[in-house]
């Protein structure tokens, strides 16, 4: 669920509001948007792609709302990693985050070997 | 903690709804997912003026979008398809078409390369391009950048709540909210294409918080029925409190019981084993036994997959964790609006329907059509509901002059005197005759007479009291709306498991185990306050006439 916006990486351009699919953040004129329907998220993740500040923090439990500091964050490293894996933005032809998703089937095939 | 902002009062809360001017367009797109971009693309290029609205922002809604659609892929060599053919049809219970299988499978090959302008298909170790499997941010991504580029019109935040009609019964557009702006919005288009997914009944499956059958209950206002809706128990498995249901991991997952035994997985069965165990006690989970080859690339293959263990501090790989299983209703089901023609037409003059929104038992049957399958048929029946629509609205004209009114019911506009109804309550009255897997997967007659009772209770309720029209902000009215179409798609799927006296692929009838070859025809239900249900060939039945119990008396 979605957690956190760090004000003080926040640059106010109001991207999550616009891409949210579940309308969870409401806009402030000049700031950062604020969690309004914070029950609403649907864990999806998506805003934390489109946040090239990575100033948002989706938490993995999509039941209970989770208490975590940006600090906190910031230490666990996980601050903007989902779209440092997806090559998004700045990461964009990075080898280290090509996207490998075609090989789908062949980890498919692999388990199917193994078992 | 002043990082955290959280507010329950929302600025736009208070402010009166402003209707907008209608637009005129020649194809109106409802949902902005896979199959809806496929639309809104194709009858872009045949020429139409196009507005999709989408509830949330098309790009980010939609299963697909959370996903990694790798489409049914088979090259143009009649043997190959064939075989691909055969494999499916046995399959699928005796209830789908091969003909339509093949026409999928032409227009995914053909069609998924023409997006090279805006996805960066990846090239394999021998230079070749992988077509196939894309990743769902980026695949939706590049579709809203490519409808973009031909000017198809994008309503985002833009909830449809209603369809609209001429006296004859004619389809001619749609109205609905921008909820982040308090304005109501009329498209007048010369058709419409329902584009809203299947329904999950907010399991919290990934990305299916707003696939709540929305369409399916503007379809069925519209006098149109349904098809294969008891086909809707497919689960799949996640970490627990998490929505990751990304499969393709725990095809190397060990389980265990809370005595931490291991559950042996029969080829096939997971979901029912699974099942079972979970209703008996907690299941763990280990996925030692993925190679260590694919634990390094994982993140790059799926980058989302790891997210529940690297923010949860554990490791899959040496620690067991617990799991269940998401119910994807009719999402990875096959059920939904039937379709009336080859061109995804419905009963209903003007009104097209694709992706999840429509049956896909044509080409996937009583089974799930899984990722591959759905994504192809997302894509297809987009290409063609978008073209025939185009050419509809071409040879019909986008009618914005002619004298309509809103088919909107329940949800909305009260039948009788509004009355306090609560849509969270509804909401929750639903799931809990949808979510529980002992009455979801393992089904029995006089349980799902049970449920089906508990739910028209419900309906007669919301639809007599709850109004949503009069509901104090946009992000209410929807909500009540959205209550009423779960609702809706509830009856629907357990009018159908009811009346199927028998077991045939997802559908499991622990009172009826076997399969009747007289019942290998497909299953068509509807009604809004009274329902009935008719197999292919039959008269119809109502509901107040004696359901079966065997399959000689259906």
């Amino acid at each position: 669920m979605i957690s956190l916006v760090i004000a003080e990486r926040c640059t106010g351009c109001q991207v999550c509001v616009r891409v949210c699919p579940t309308n969870v953040f409401d806009a402030v004129r000049g700031g950062p948007p604020v969690i309004a329907r914070q029950q609403d998220c649907q864990t999806c993740f998506l805003c934390e792609l489109y946040c090239q500040p990575d100033a948002l923090y989706v938490d993995p439990d999509c039941e209970t709302p989770a208490a975590v500091s940006a600090e906190e964050i910031e230490r666990s490293g996980q601050r903007g990693r989902y779209r440092r894996d997806s090559g998004w933005d700045e990461w964009a032809g990075d080898p280290r985050y090509a996207n490998e998703h075609w090989r789908m089937d062949q980890i498919f095939a692999r388990a199917r070997a193994l078992s | 903690m002043p990082n955290i902002r959280v507010s329950t009062t929302p600025p736009t809360a208070e402010l009166p709804t402003v209707e907008l001017p209608p637009i005129a367009a020649d194809v109106l797109v409802i949902g902005g997912g896979l199959s809806g971009t496929w639309a809104a693309l194709a009858a872009a290029q045949a020429g139409a003026r196009v507005v999709l609205a989408d509830k949330g922002y098309c790009g980010a809604s939609g299963v697909a979008a959370t996903s990694g659609p790798g489409h049914w892929w088979v090259p143009p060599d009649a043997d190959a398809r064939a075989e691909a053919i055969r494999q499916r049809t046995a399959i699928a219970g005796g209830i789908a078409d091969p003909a339509w299988m093949e026409r999928i499978l032409d227009i995914t090959w053909t069609t998924l390369p023409t997006i090279a302008d805006v996805y960066d298909f990846s090239t394999d170790e021998t230079g070749r391009v992988q077509y196939r499997g894309l990743r769902g941010p980026e695949y939706l991504r590049a579709m809203r950048r490519k409808i973009h580029k031909l000017g198809v019109r994008i309503l985002d935040q833009s909830p449809a709540l209603e369809l609209l009609a001429e006296s004859g019964g004619t389809i001619v557009g749609a109205r609905g909210l921008r909820r982040q702006r308090g304005e109501a919005w009329t498209v007048r288009a010369g058709a419409v294409i329902l584009a809203t997914g299947g329904c999950a009944f907010k399991s919290r499956l990934l990305g299916s918080h707003t696939n709540t059958g929305d369409g399916h209950l503007m379809a069925a206002e519209a006098g149109v029925d349904f098809s294969g809706m008891e086909f809707s128990t497919y689960h799949t498995v996640a970490p627990a409190h998490s929505t990751m249901t990304r499969s393709m991991s725990f095809a190397f997952a060990t389980y265990y019981d809370g005595e931490g035994r291991e559950i042996a997985v029969p080829p096939g069965d997971a979901t029912r084993t699974l099942a079972r165990a979970m209703l008996e006690g907690p299941v763990l989970c280990s996925l030692h036994r993925m190679p260590a080859d694919i634990r390094e690339r994982l993140r790059r293959v799926q980058p989302n997959m790891m997210l529940p263990f690297d923010r949860g501090g554990s490791d899959p790989f040496t620690h067991r964790f617990p799991v269940l299983l998401r119910p994807e209703g009719t999402i990875r089901g096959s059920g939904g609006i039937r379709l009336a023609d080859d061109d995804c037409g419905t009963a209903a003059d003007g009104l097209f329907v694709v992706g999840d929104a429509a049956t896909r038992e044509p080409v996937a049957g009583a089974v799930s059509g899984g990722g591959a399958i759905l994504a192809a048929w997302a894509l297809s029946s987009g290409v063609i509901a978008g073209r025939a629509a185009a050419a509809r609205a071409a040879c019909h004209g986008r009618r914005t002059d002619t004298p309509a009114r809103p088919l909107g019911q329940a949800g909305l506009r009260p039948a009788r005197h509004a009355a306090s109804v609560d849509p969270r309550a509804v909401t929750a009255a639903v799931q809990a005759e949808m979510l529980p897997y002992d009455k979801t997967i393992f089904r029995r007659g006089p349980a799902l007479a049970r449920s089906l009772s508990r739910l028209d209770g419900v309906w007669s309720d919301l639809r007599d009291h709850l109004d949503g029209e009069g509901a104090a902000t946009a992000g209410e009215t929807v909500q009540a709306r959205e209550s009423a179409a779960l609702t809706a798609v509830a009856r629907w799927c357990t009018r159908a498991a009811l009346v199927r006296p028998e077991s045939r692929g997802m559908h499991l009838r622990v009172d009826a185990p076997a399969s009747h070859p007289a019942l290998a025809r497909r299953l068509t239900v509807g009604g809004l306050d009274r329902l009935w249900s008719r197999f292919d060939g039959d008269a119809p039945q109502p509901l107040d006439s004696p359901v079966p119990t065997q399959a000689g008396a259906a």
